[in-house]
């Protein structure tokens, strides 16, 4: 009967996997955007509008869920961090790659983390998500109590259980590995983020040659003259040209390998995040047997209690994590494979567009009257 | 009249004691002579003697670079020094070419000695071509130029209005040189952020354990690295093919300019004769009054020296004139085949990197395929 009375979870209505961020829209200094969900049954879909505040509410709610056993076992897929209609320098850092192309890579990250917990086992169960996705209206913005994944109210001292030895081979590499990995693909993303922006810089500085060509040519019929100046307006043509050469090679960037390494990093991240909640678990776990194994007798059967429960709440979220990483590894390798290939068919296009340009650039000028 | 072709070519600079000489050499005339930098300097100090009241644009030498060269004479191997030979060798060819594909100075027998001669004399008094030299010395002789006054007449107009647009070109190719030292920078700046890519596209790699995926992420490290290659050599195409040429043709128009202030001087020679004429007639007249003969014959004697100079000068002022619209002409010719040239090379350059990236992607593309 109490089964009954419980309101099942049902699991999504919508097709995770093509979910969609088709438009951001600034008014004043809010952004929101208009998200796409096609219906699982029958044609249609919902569009929502949501704002970053939203994507918070929904988060948060799937961090609170302590009935889910080994909930923290989960890696949860990463939220982008909040963008803001007219940025601050401090926020444009933080966004990295995410703060260019006006908002169009930011749309596609949440696009990308919609699809992930939408489409995750566990994750897509919880209301929120449905909600989230389908209500016209806009979700609640009651304040989910505080939760334990918050990484930043954690305090100094929890941070030396990082490096805690682990019981189990598997996870302690795993541990080690992600630790070097997550390091390796900030770096790489911050590298990426330095080659994308100097090609910018290039592209601008070829439109202000190819502008100030233009001021060089004179009137006149003096035939040397025209010449001269027929000169100076193809070279300008020839300028403007590589400049909108390097926009597009700095857009395929942005757009495939310079999301890819933002997303690896992030998710690397995250599994980090949970790798040392489950540590965090450990060490109470460890804690809490020394605690029964000391106790006098007359706390021994309460301490006893205790241990038993971080026991299973250890071994809960040790099979999930199990899951989880073997999950992760598959997600990661496709979203990678995904990036490096449409990076390299891009490039190779804009590569091929390019010489055809130059060369009918080159024929031009080889055709030029002496 | 000669009108064989002249083929210069400037190679193989050496270290050889204090300075760096080149070997210019003609082909079709297996002739190859050693000259320092220091010859250079003094075959256009002797041009520019000689030629002052011609109206011939002299082609500038290149700037010397104290900086430059003395890292050099350090020994220094690193690219910038590389890089400074190389910048100097082509400066040096292009000044030659310069000056023999000009049909006055081809015959000049001082072009001819340096050309052939087996060991010349040291150049001296070259100090005045360093530093900012060349255009410091042109806008000095301009000033003092300017403080005279011409009489405006027909064929004047158009010595005012190409002087006009002389310098109106000379500012905006300024202009042109300081955006092209701009993006030559920002591609630098690209070879250097693309190398550091590279580096970390390697490391997260090696820390990969799945091996297609490992593989693919080493291949893209490679492929920057190619990468990095190529914009090293973007960068120095930008640089020796368009910062160059934009600073060799405003030290040009310095030096047309130049060529302007020598019509100016002729005249001025030729005003200036004319009033000491005047004043020597003045004074033959007070004489006449005087009764003095033997001072009156000499007062005749000198006007009519001063009287044959007045025609001379007027003469070299005419001829002068046309020289300089010749030269001007010829130049403006020059400078649009010139342009075109160097853009053609530019465009050629660009092709083959364009080219070769598209080769580097499409042995990339399989490797990354194979990752799944």
């Amino acid at each position: 009967m109490m089964e009954e009375a419980k309101e099942e979870t049902s699991a999504l209505s919508v097709h995770g996997h093509n979910i969609q961020v088709t438009e951001v829209l600034k008014d004043g200094d809010t952004l929101t955007f208009l998200i796409v969900s096609p219906k699982l049954s029958g044609t249609g879909e919902y569009h929502v509008h949501r704002t970053y505040e939203d994507f918070e509410w929904m988060q948060q709610h799937l961090f609170s869920q302590e009935d889910v056993p080994g909930i923290q076992g989960v890696i949860f897929p990463p939220l982008p961090a909040k963008a803001q209609a007219n940025p601050s320098a401090k926020v444009m850092k933080q966004l990295g790659v995410l703060g260019l192309g006006e908002w169009q890579p930011y749309c596609k990250a949440l696009e990308a983390y919609l699809q992930q917990v939408a489409s995750h086992r566990v994750l897509c169960k919880n209301k929120a998500v449905e909600i989230f996705l389908t209500s016209s209206d806009p979700p609640g913005k009651q304040r989910v109590k505080k939760n334990i994944f918050n990484r930043l109210s954690q305090a100094v001292e929890e941070m030396r259980k990082e490096s805690h030895k682990d019981v189990d081979g598997f996870f302690q590499t795993e541990r080690d590995q992600n630790l070097i990995v997550t390091g390796c693909a900030k770096n790489a993303a911050e590298r990426f983020l330095d080659v994308m922006q100097t090609e910018q810089k290039i592209a601008v500085a070829c439109g202000h040659f190819s502008a100030a060509l233009h001021l060089c040519v004179e009137p006149g019929e003096d035939p040397d003259k025209q010449a001269f100046s027929k000169v100076c307006v193809k070279l300008s043509e020839v300028f403007d040209s590589m400049k909108k050469n390097m926009m597009t090679v700095a857009k395929n960037n942005v757009n495939t390998l310079g999301l890819g390494l933002d997303l690896e990093s992030r998710y690397q991240e995250a599994e980090k995040e949970m790798l040392f909640r489950r540590t965090c678990k450990l060490v109470e776990l460890e804690s809490a047997r020394r605690n029964a194994d000391k106790a006098k007798p007359v706390k021994k059967a309460a301490m006893e209690e205790v241990k038993k429960a971080a026991e299973t709440e250890f071994n809960q979220i040790c099979g999930v994590a199990k899951e989880e990483i073997a999950q992760f590894k598959g997600i990661r390798m496709a979203a990678l494979q995904q990036a490096l290939v449409q990076w390299c068919e891009q490039q190779l296009l804009t590569a091929k567009e390019s010489a055809d340009q130059f060369n009918q650039h080159l024929q031009a000028f080889r055709g030029m009257a002496y | 009249k000669d009108s064989f072709d002249v083929d210069v070519a400037v190679t193989n600079p050496e270290k050889i004691g204090q300075s760096l000489t080149s070997l210019p050499m003609f082909r079709g005339k297996a002739f190859s002579v050693r000259r320092r930098f220091s010859d250079f300097l003094g075959l256009y100090e002797k041009l520019s003697v000689k030629q002052s009241l011609q109206g011939s644009i002299i082609p500038p030498p290149p700037e010397k670079s104290v900086v430059g060269m003395t890292k050099v004479k350090v020994g220094m191997d690193d690219p910038s020094s590389v890089e400074f030979v190389e910048r100097r060798r082509a400066a040096l060819e292009r000044y030659l070419q310069r000056v023999v594909s000009h049909p006055l100075l081809i015959q000049d027998p001082d072009v001819r000695e340096f050309l052939e001669r087996e060991d010349l004399p040291r150049a001296v008094n070259t100090q005045a071509l360093s530093g900012a030299g060349f255009l410091k010395m042109i806008n000095k002789a301009s000033d003092a130029v300017n403080k005279m006054t011409i009489k405006m007449n027909e064929s004047d107009t158009w010595f005012e209005d190409k002087f006009q647009e002389v310098e109106n070109e000379e500012q905006q190719l300024r202009k042109l040189h300081a955006m092209v030292d701009s993006l030559v920078s920002h591609r630098k700046e690209l070879c250097g952020n693309t190398a550091v890519f590279a580096k970390s596209m390697a490391m997260l790699g090696n820390s990969e354990d799945n091996t297609a995926l490992s593989r693919a992420l080493s291949q893209l490290a490679e492929v920057e690295d190619k990468m990095e290659q190529l914009h090293q050599e973007q960068a120095a195409s930008d640089f020796f093919i368009f910062a160059e040429l934009l600073a060799d043709y405003i030290r040009l128009l310095g030096a047309v300019r130049g060529c302007f202030d020598q019509r100016m001087r002729a005249w001025q020679r030729w005003q200036e004769a004319q009033s000491t004429l005047q004043k020597k007639r003045e004074a033959e007249a007070k004489l006449l009054w005087a009764n003095k003969p033997d001072k009156l014959q000499q007062a005749k004697e000198e006007i009519t020296e001063w009287e044959a100079r007045v025609t001379q000068y007027e003469r070299d002022f005419d001829r002068t004139a046309m020289t300089v619209r010749k030269e001007v002409l010829r130049f403006e010719k020059e400078k649009a085949k010139d342009f075109k040239s160097q853009i053609i090379k530019y465009l050629e350059a660009i092709l083959q990197s364009q080219q070769r990236l598209i080769k580097f992607w499409e042995a990339f593309l399989p490797e990354a395929k194979a990752i799944a």
